[in-house]
């Protein structure tokens, strides 16, 4: 237990790090990319006006001044005011929040719905038409690029099929075409590690002693093999979570949905700093956030883990 | 050993070693793939640049029209389809090759160091890894593109570092068992310098590692320089490239399919075939990285 907690502390002391390290990028890149004032103000703006609009914002400031308000503001959650929207920018990131979510999370579960049983029938048919089919469409799908099979999608579904709207937010047709798009990266990895999983338990020497006292098949694989393989499977669905969190941006764009991802380009071509900041630390936080819950998880499955 | 016990587990690794044939195609594609790009200007039926007004979004046809067919059809501005697929190649390559150089060498140098040297510098490299792990890269890569401008090194240096961190983390990890092996002490015994371990004795134990990762890093590469393109910060108009062309053909979908499907399609077959031979290379060369 002493271990595991010690491990987590690491994990943790760790996860802060990556988020400070985060910020500080995020600082860096946004300051280097120019002067937002002149694309706030009309072109004939006289230079006064420049000035107070820049000493409002604090730009004016030296830049080490600006980096330390900046960091005293991020452990706040507050990442200022969005130059575009008026606003505070958290609250402007949190009004396209439950756009993303909604998006990631049907992305999550379309993914998670079809992979484990996909990669468990796979493991149990092995080396059968089925288990080839399916792998070989997980691989296709691992290497396809987002942004061209949302294209595929909308040209074969949406345009040719008419089945679904081709983008925007609405009920739940809107949601299939991107939730696919994003998850389908999501879908192929946890099928194949499902797969893989299965078929590792499947030779280890408790499954054959299984056998040979007469268990029946069906409890060999739904109670001996699925508790054993479900720490690695719930590993890596829970690292796809995170990534369908952050990753969201190619997506969003493809579909013109309204969430953080699409928020945040349009954000870095108008310059608006603190839009671009709150967005990529977000992301960046719920993927951490959801690593550590991980590994937190990882010790109440595993019992082995907390006598270690 | 495994002839003495009835089991069927080592079945599922033994088939793909013993079909090869997959491979020599995957290895023929690539190197068609590296003719096709090299010898561009000779093979493309027509100029990928020279627009036609007359020629717009012709849908593919064998039949010559105009002394030569457009098989892909022509995109909005009566341009070849084939010719700029073609010629697009020459940019995904180019990009993908020379981002592959760069994050080869960060990574590989750094995770070499970090495993052997040890200590802070391990500690601050590893860090740094988990946080650009923990990191929306593309986003980052967005934000640099468009302070910098997309030109051909800032593309490269981009991409090239979105994947470092991969090298550093397997590298680091070898290297820190092969530096506690005898050979090692027997050199440094010797009067070996630290450089010429690294280099003559560390570096070949760990080349076949590189070279898989490698290989599965320029698969990514050219998605993530197409994903670029596609968002408009990859190489500029009019040189082509199969994510700006996917780009260009998406307000044509509905009438004009072939501009971004073929290119697409393209991409998605190197794609796949370059990442089959990065896990292909990684059965032979180096089965424990299967984890990674």
């Amino acid at each position: 237990m002493r271990g595991f907690v010690s491990f987590l502390g690491t994990r943790l002391a760790r996860a802060f790090v990556a988020l400070w390290l985060v910020s500080t990028v995020v600082f860096v890149v946004m300051r280097l990319s120019g002067d937002p004032v002149p694309l706030l103000l009309p072109p004939d703006a006289p230079r006064s006006e420049i000035f107070r609009v820049r000493a409002e914002l604090g730009l004016d400031k030296p830049m080490i001044v600006q980096y330390g308000i900046f960091l005293g503001n991020v452990a706040r959650g507050d990442f200022g005011r969005s130059i575009h929207f008026r606003d505070s920018a958290m609250n402007v990131v949190i009004g396209y929040l439950p756009a993303s979510l909604e998006l990631a999370l049907t992305a999550f579960v379309l993914a998670a719905a079809v992979a484990v049983p996909v990669g468990l029938v796979s493991a149990i048919r092995r080396n059968t038409l089925i288990d080839h089919a399916a792998m070989g469409v997980a691989l296709v799908g691992q290497s396809a690029p987002t942004f061209f099979l949302g294209i595929l999608l909308i040209l074969v579904l949406s345009l040719q099929a008419g089945l679904f709207p081709t983008s925007g937010r609405g009920d739940w047709r809107h949601l299939v075409l991107p939730g696919l798009t994003l998850g389908a990266f999501a879908m192929a990895s946890i099928a194949r590690l499902t797969r893989s999983a299965v078929l590792e338990v499947l030779r280890a020497d408790f499954v054959r002693t299984a056998r040979a006292k007469g268990v029946s098949e069906a409890l060999v694989v739904g109670k001996h093999t699925l508790r054993n393989a479900a720490l690695p499977i719930i590993t890596i669905t829970g690292l796809q979570l995170g990534q369908l969190l952050a990753g969201a941006v190619v997506t969003e764009t493809v579909f013109a949905w309204p969430g953080i991802g699409r928020l945040a380009i349009q954000s870095i071509y108008n310059r608006d700093y603190p839009i671009v900041q709150c967005t990529v630390f977000l992301s960046a936080a719920s993927f951490v956030v959801i690593n550590f819950l991980i590994d937190v998880l990882y010790g109440v499955l595993d019992p082995r883990l907390r006598t270690r | 050993m495994a002839s003495s016990i009835p089991v069927s587990a080592p079945a599922d690794l033994a088939p793909r070693r013993r079909v090869p044939w997959l491979a020599v195609l995957a290895v023929g594609f690539v190197g068609s793939l590296f003719l096709m790009a090299a010898a561009a200007p000779f093979i493309a039926p027509h100029d990928p640049v020279r627009q036609s007004l007359r020629l717009r979004l012709k849908p593919p046809t064998m039949e010559a029209a105009d002394g030569r067919a457009h098989p892909f059809g022509t995109d909005h501005l009566g341009r070849d389809v084939l010719s700029r697929v073609i010629h697009g190649s020459r940019v995904s390559l180019l990009i993908g090759f020379a981002a592959v150089g760069v994050g080869s060498l960060v990574g590989a140098t750094l995770g070499i160091v970090a495993g052997y040297r040890r200590g802070w510098f391990d500690t601050v490299i590893m860090t740094l890894a988990d946080a650009q792990l923990a990191f929306p890269f593309i986003l980052l890569a967005i934000g640099i593109i468009a302070v910098l401008g997309p030109s051909f090194p800032t593309l490269v240096v981009v991409v090239g570092l979105s994947g470092w961190m991969t090298y550093a983390r397997v590298l680091r990890a070898q290297v820190l068992v092969l530096r506690s092996r005898e050979f090692v002490d027997a050199i440094h015994g010797l009067g070996g310098s630290t450089l010429r371990i690294i280099l003559r004795h560390i570096l070949p134990n760990v080349l076949s590692s590189l070279v898989v990762i490698a290989t599965l890093e320029l698969a990514r590469a050219i998605v993530l320089e197409a994903t670029l393109s596609f968002l408009g910060l990859g190489i500029q108009p009019p040189t082509p490239s199969w994510g700006g062309m996917i780009h260009e053909g998406r307000e044509y979908l509905d009438s004009a399919w072939w501009i971004s499907t073929f290119p697409g399609l393209v991409l998605m077959l190197s794609s796949l075939v370059v990442s089959r031979l990065g896990d292909w290379l990684r059965d032979v060369l180096d089965p424990t990285l299967r984890g990674e």
